[in-house]
């Protein structure tokens, strides 16, 4: 990982406004995963986009890192509680990536490597709110926090930025996902620390 | 809550309601379950609990069977509720003090 330059980034004070409720602020990058990392040849690597029609739009790595990026530096939210400050990432926005899909649904469930799925609307997907992120602080993504390239949508609890991400289907009904169905917040804001379903 | 619809339900007469699960979940929980023989839905394969993997460092805990990793268990902690879901898990084989 590269070393971040001190005082590139305002930090406030400890946290303050920038730490949503319940959180607390950490500088190491924790590791969360529901199973086995899995190691992912980028020569068979792909990203599909599935319309609620079933047309599917599809990336290879090579078209992906054609593409125009975007390099955001963003705050990560942890449902288990760690916030972590500044983070820098490139990914190319999924505003690019669904700007030729013709959808009339309103949902959106991404699908991981190792089955992996967690659920959204699709406008938390659009308007400059989230990436398909390939490089972390300067570097390839590492495959413990997703590599090649996992969903940025930091807006939301991190567990919604699903790692190892395949692909999105586009749903005309809400579909939950894997922590959605086992007593997670459907939507995830960490704002209004929407943790456990009926937060 | 958004749960995903539920198989067709028995006839309204062949049915309990959740409360009669009490009693015997009480029973099953109050033994180690880690020895109980779990039959994995995926593959079929059975073993002890105790043989499943284990994934802690995620929102919660998530137990894998060792023969084809299909997700066997997943238990999660709110404050205030458990969530417990089993349904990678075909069934549960748990000894018990003869009766
Ligand atoms: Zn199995």
């Amino acid at each position: 990982m590269a070393v971040i330059s001190r005082g590139f980034h305002g930090r406030r004070r400890a946290g303050g406004d920038k730490l949503p409720p319940g959180q607390y602020e950490t500088r190491d990058f924790p590791v969360l995963s529901a199973g086995p990392t899995p190691r992912i040849d980028l020569d068979s690597w792909t990203f599909t986009v599935t319309t609620e029609a079933g047309a599917a739009h599809a990336w290879s790595w090579r078209e992906m890192t054609a593409l125009p990026s975007e390099q955001p530096v963003v705050d990560l939210h942890c449902v288990t509680k760690w916030s972590k400050f500044g983070t820098r990432w490139r990914g190319v926005s999924l505003d690019l990536l669904l700007a030729d899909v013709e959808s009339a649904a309103e949902f959106a469930l991404v699908r991981s490597r190792g089955g992996y799925t967690t659920n959204l609307p699709l406008e938390d997907l659009l308007d400059g709110k989230a990436w398909i992120a390939f490089e972390y602080e300067g570097e390839e993504l590492a495959p413990q926090h997703g590599g090649p390239a996992r969903l940025l949508v930091p807006h939301l609890y991190l567990w919604k930025s699903a790692k190892w991400v395949e692909g999105i289907d586009l749903l005309l009904d809400d579909e939950p996902g894997f922590w959605e169905t086992a007593g997670y917040n459907n939507y995830g804001d960490p704002w209004r620390e929407q943790r456990y379903q009926g937060d | 809550m958004n749960a995903p619809s539920s198989p067709a339900s028995p006839a309204p007469d062949d049915y309990q309601d959740g409360n009669a699960l009490a009693g015997p979940l009480a029973e099953v929980f109050a033994v180690d379950v880690t020895a109980a023989v779990g039959t994995c839905a995926g593959c079929r394969r059975n073993g002890p609990l105790a043989r499943l993997r284990l994934y802690g460092h995620a929102p919660g805990l998530v137990a894998r069977c060792p023969d084809c990793g299909q997700v066997m268990m997943r238990l999660v902690r709110s404050p205030t509720e458990a969530w417990l879901d089993l349904h990678g898990t075909l069934s549960l084989r748990i000894a018990l003090p003869e009766v």
